[in-house]
């Protein structure tokens, strides 16, 4: 089981003030892993509160109006601002004259992630709030919340009790759907959602039209990370002045992370955006050759140094080319070779290609294996030049962003790891320890069944 | 109103014709697959470019128009 703590300073008390009232979507430190049943949630948060679609009577502007000025972006990894899709959604569904759907993204198909399993195990009501909330923002009539298909939680089972809770209680306006995402890395991409949903496999599809013009039976269709409508459950409730008293001018509010740290342990942790890495990255052994990977496994290696000089919010990232993504933060141990747990996490990668799309089909498997070769200390002259044009090569020509983020993460990692990369062309390796560190699912896709 | 190349890469099977017809805009990759140029189709390149997309066998290439700027 993977351990979780709601707010990860608790143990800090100086630095308590400094976080404003978080965690705000997990359940309080105090009342440890416990999920929160409906009347635990609504003591908490309070009643769910509907709006109309341009505002209810009493209440100024709606629920698009406070989302906007709230600034809240996606928690998926995108960051994209929900006040526009929304709109978007909604301006395609007047223009068409069609319902759209509402689509809640809890596939979380990153191995390193565990923040949506862990929100949706200890907080569903906040989640199922936001769907609501975000159905009558839009007009939909149909809700559906997709899951990842193997956790170690029972998610799913957990979901349908509070959905029993909720229909006992007479609190969904729009009935909610559950769907389980395959265990597969891309199957919580959007257009992958979508095309599952509509009876196809869990594999990418091209745009355009965008999904919030055309999306689940052609309908408009509004996609959101569920810790997004966790947060638009509390904007509702609380606004968005209350909802910017923590996070930065530009990125304001809170998000969840996943912290891997080089001792092993691993925290779901609510953290105000703009928060320095190092407090995340907590002590521990760094030598000059420590590295941190930010966002994944289409994120960023960056030396230790670097990264503890920053902070999560993607206008510090960005000066070192990063972003904050969905919020995954993992320390290398220094016993370690990146270069080893790369190439492992790549060769997933690479079977994870939906092999729609010729560069990602052919690039991926021939970067895996020079990646492969430069780890074991069987590269040749050269194998280096060759992951950097095959990086090149195939970035921006897939359907989706697999191959792109899949070239960022090793180009990445020949950068960081380039005094080791010197080293494996010496025949020499610096790890004393080559137990896997990252986690990488064992099971590839063997035939088309397994994207259903 | 600009003219602009776009390939779906799902559809794509790297038969190459569109790179013989339209050199100036489509290269091919070390695997068969077409790198194309994505900025705006220069003037009187419109013919070749439409051969281009009527010569692709799975329908992959398409010419979208872009407003002007």
């Amino acid at each position: 089981m993977t351990a979780t703590t709601a707010g990860a300073f608790h143990d800090d008390a100086g630095r308590a003030a400094a976080l404003g009232d978080l965690p705000r979507l997990l359940p309080p430190v105090q009342e440890g892993k416990r999920p929160q049943n409906l009347a635990a949630h609504l003591a908490r948060h309070g009643n769910l509160p509907y709006r109309d679609r341009t505002g209810s009577p009493g209440t100024p502007g709606s629920l698009l109006k406070e989302v906007a000025e709230a600034g809240l972006t996606g928690r998926g990894g995108a960051a994209f601002p929900v006040h526009r899709k929304l709109a978007a959604v909604l301006e395609a569904a007047d223009k068409r004259s069609r319902t759209p759907s509402v689509i809640a993204n809890g596939a979380e198909s990153e191995p390193a992630s565990d923040k949506d399993a862990t929100l949706l195990w200890l907080a569903p009501h906040l989640v199922l709030d936001g769907l609501q909330l975000a159905a009558e923002a839009v007009g939909a009539d149909t809700a559906i919340l997709v899951t990842h298909a193997d956790r170690e939680h029972d998610v799913a089972g957990r979901l349908r009790q509070a959905l029993q809770e909720r229909q006992a209680a007479r609190l969904d306006r729009v009935p909610v759907q559950l769907a389980a995402a395959p265990a597969r890395f891309l199957s919580g991409q959007e257009t992958a959602l979508v095309n599952q949903l509509g009876g196809g496999p869990a594999i990418p599809t091209f745009m355009p039209p965008r999904i919030t013009e055309r999306g689940l039976n052609a309908n408009p269709t509004l996609v959101q990370n569920v810790e997004t409508l966790a947060h638009l459950a509390l904007i509702a409730r609380r606004g968005p002045r209350w909802f910017r008293e923590v996070g930065t001018a530009r990125e304001p509010g809170s998000m969840l992370a996943t912290i891997r740290r080089a001792d092993g342990r691993t925290l779901i942790t609510e953290v105000p955006l703009g928060l320095p890495l190092r407090d995340l990255l907590g002590g521990g052994p760094t030598g000059p050759e420590s590295a941190v990977l930010l966002g994944g496994y289409h994120g960023m290696w960056l030396p230790a140094a670097q990264a503890a000089a920053l902070s999560l919010d993607n206008e510090s990232l960005e000066s070192a080319g990063a972003r904050v993504g969905a919020g995954i933060v993992i320390s290398l141990p220094p016993d370690r070779c990146g270069l080893i747990e790369t190439a492992r996490a790549v060769r997933y990668l690479a079977f994870e290609s939906a092999g729609q799309c010729g560069p990602c089909l052919n690039g991926l498997p021939r970067i895996a294996a020079a990646l492969a070769d430069l780890a074991s200390g069987r590269s040749r002259p050269g194998t280096r030049e060759d992951l950097e044009r095959w990086s090149g090569l195939v970035t921006g020509r897939g359907a989706c962003h697999h191959p792109d983020g899949t070239a960022r993460f090793v180009r990445s990692a020949l950068r960081t790891f380039a005094h080791e990369a010197d080293r494996h062309e010496r025949g020499r390796c610096s790890a004393t320890n080559t137990a896997p560190f990252l986690p990488v699912p064992a099971a590839a896709a063997r035939s088309e069944d397994d994207w259903m | 109103m600009a003219e602009q190349l776009l390939v779906n890469p799902i559809d794509c099977e790297g038969h190459g014709a569109c790179a013989e017809l339209l050199p100036e805009m489509i290269t091919i990759d070390e695997w068969g697959y077409p790198i194309i140029d994505p900025r705006p189709l220069p003037p009187g390149l419109e013919r070749h470019a439409r051969k281009a997309v009527n010569a692709c066998p799975t329908l992959a290439l398409r010419l979208l128009r872009t407003p002007d700027r």
